[in-house]
């Protein structure tokens, strides 16, 4: 009797969570799909009806689409990989005793904590800006020629933005992963005859395996709806149009609804294709 | 070949010397017991010969080389951990390969000596499972496997046994002492429990504080300990040590006695007490005994069928070639 009572009690202490995430998730879901088959133009007329696939067919053939696609999966791509790499090596740096860790660790966190379009535009204007920009300063005592960030490695810099941006995380889950190897391992390794580089190989990189993992797939979760950095710098210009920027930009500069929700239909189905691959290549290391 | 010599050997960490200069020989072929109390040093001291803290002072001679700073990897000794610490993402076979690996052995002799450790370890059936399916024992052979195949000069035993229950550290202790008869292989065996010392030991170190206080085979240990600290740890249960006027009339500041060298009689003897916790072990029964002046309680081994009880009182006397003398700095007296 006491756990069937509890048991319903708990259920329904649950509902209006559960009723909140789902009206959170599906309403939005089913307006999207519901404009994506409809000609919807805010300012030239409003509802002018149902369209079928109209929608779909011209997101698809538009030739912006597949290299926003493209875009889109180098950024992601970049990000993870300058992120888990020098996540790894910075993790690694972080667990030597030295003076001051904790403070140390504290500032490897912060830029964490910066919104991304105010990080972006300090970016922009402090670091990449020709002109007046820290990195011109730096070129020029070289004797180089500046670079026009924005404009000539536009996709390069919008990935370190974004990768300064999401290394703390990946540090920090990194060093969680490394403070927890046993140290008997490694003086295991040593005593067989494994230099330094081999006991990283065998011991260390199998151990972050799984933290890894983690990284990987929540950083991709985040890193397909990146927008911020690009509009506050690009805009969207200099090949740096992701599909999110092409949706907004579809939706707010072009004020064609059914045409953005039908490419909202599409990002979801890109979502979902990079996460059954991700799953596929690294999710066996989160079993066991 | 497996003799080792330190030199003059210490250890600091910071200002805080762990290790005070020592002297040690191990013999080729030895089993050498370090055993002492936690935080003795004993551990440390195995970690200065494996090479993997390095030595403040001194040196370390393994088969008449200096190897004090030669890398762990080339002194040709292989440790088997507390935490057996083994690859817990390979499986059981490449545990046990890995350091012929890194040696770059060939395929087929890796092999056949994988096949004669785990023959020689009954681990032939689990070479395919990694780590954490095998039990405690099963683990503590796979580190044990990996150790032989490398063929070295010594193997440095780190507490190994303290993880496992009662019953399989009994039969491990065995079978470590019946390899080191195989292999006649020098063994440096650390340890906190001085019935491991005294069961396999060919030659017992006991530290305290990073000193070696007395060293010698178990007998030895046992029936002349050069001081009061190495004559309580030594033997189970402790010996009894008994200060003040049973101690002067025995002409010794201190006087020590084993609980089995003591006679129990109901009618007359040399101190009087009154039994408190018997603890009956059906062979023998040990008998906490209070009221004896000078040592209080006063364990004493007698036969298990002696008809004893809570609150009996007794008599006893100790057996005075058995006796034990000790000055005021608790050395052995002659």
């Amino acid at each position: 009797m006491a756990t069937q009572h509890s048991r319903s009690a708990a259920r329904l202490m649950m509902a209006p969570a559960v009723v909140l995430l789902l009206g959170w998730m599906l309403i939005p879901l089913t307006m999207t799909l519901y404009f994506s088959f409809k000609k919807y133009l805010p300012m030239r007329g409003g509802d002018l009806g149902w369209v079928g696939f109209d929608n779909y067919v011209r997101f698809v053939t538009s030739s912006a689409f597949w290299p926003s696609v493209m875009t889109t999966l180098i950024i992601v791509g970049g990000v993870l990989a300058i992120t888990v790499i020098l996540g790894i090596l910075l993790a690694i740096l972080l667990n030597q005793p030295m003076w001051g860790q904790g403070f140390v660790r504290i500032l490897v966190i912060a830029p964490f904590f910066v919104m991304p379009t105010v990080s972006a535009l300090v970016w922009k204007n402090m670091f990449m800006d020709p002109n007046y920009g820290l990195f011109a300063h730096l070129w020029e005592f070289f004797g180089a020629e500046p670079v026009q960030w924005m404009s000539q490695a536009s996709l390069t810099s919008i990935i370190i933005i974004v990768s300064w941006q999401w290394l703390p995380f990946a540090t920090l889950i990194l060093l969680t992963a490394i403070q927890s190897l046993d140290r008997e391992q490694l003086d295991a390794a040593e005593m067989d005859g494994a230099p330094a580089t081999k006991r990283f190989a065998y011991i260390t990189l199998p151990h972050l395996g799984r933290a890894i993992t983690v990284v990987i797939l929540i950083q991709t979760i985040f890193l397909l709806s990146i927008f911020a950095e690009i509009f506050v710098t690009t805009g969207g210009a200099f090949g740096t149009k992701t599909l999110t920027y092409l949706i907004f930009q579809r939706v707010l500069e072009s004020q064609n609804i059914g045409l953005g929700s039908a490419g909202g239909v599409y990002a979801i189905i890109l979502a979902n294709i990079v996460a059954i691959f991700l799953m596929r290549i690294v999710g066996k290391n989160l079993d066991a | 070949m497996g003799q080792i010599k330190l030199n003059q050997v210490s250890k600091s960490f910071g200002d805080v010397q762990v290790i005070p200069p020592l002297d040690l020989t191990i013999e080729d072929g030895e089993f050498t017991v370090f055993v002492g109390p936690s935080g003795c040093g004993k551990s440390t001291l195995l970690r200065l010969i494996a090479g993997l803290e390095d030595i403040t002072d001194g040196h370390i001679e393994i088969d008449g080389t200096d190897a004090t700073n030669v890398p762990p990897a080339k002194r040709g000794l292989a440790m088997v951990f507390q935490s057996y610490a083994l690859y817990p993402h390979m499986s059981v076979r490449k545990n046990i390969a890995f350091p012929m690996k890194m040696a770059g052995l060939p395929a087929d002799e890796q092999n056949r000596r994988i096949e004669a450790a785990a023959k020689a370890l009954n681990l032939t059936d689990y070479l395919d499972r990694r780590p954490g399916q095998l039990s405690g024992g099963q683990r503590q052979r796979v580190a044990i496997g990996r150790a032989i195949v490398r063929e070295p000069s010594a193997f440095l035993f780190d507490e190994p046994l303290s993880n496992l229950d009662a019953a399989l550290r009994v039969g491990m202790r065995l079978e470590i002492s019946e390899l080191h008869k195989r292999l006649a292989t020098t063994m440096i065996y650390v340890t906190h429990d001085q019935v491991e010392a005294m069961t396999m030991a060919d030659k017992i170190v006991v530290l305290r504080a990073g000193f070696i206080e007395q060293v010698g085979s178990p007998l030895e240990l046992y029936h002349r300990p050069c001081n009061e600290f190495v004559a309580g740890f030594i033997g189970s249960p402790k010996m009894n040590l008994i200060k003040g006027a049973e101690a002067d009339k025995r002409g010794a500041p201190t006087i020590g006695i084993r609980p089995e060298h003591i006679d129990v009689s109901t009618s007359a003897g040399d101190w009087q007490g009154k039994v408190g916790v018997a603890e009956h072990l059906g062979s023998d029964t040990f008998l906490h005994v209070h009221g004896v002046d000078g040592c209080d309680p006063m364990t004493v081994r007698v036969d298990g069928e002696l008809p004893v009880k809570h609150g009996d009182t007794i008599f006893l006397t100790p057996q005075a070639e058995k006796l034990h003398r000790f000055d005021a700095q608790g050395l052995r007296i002659e």
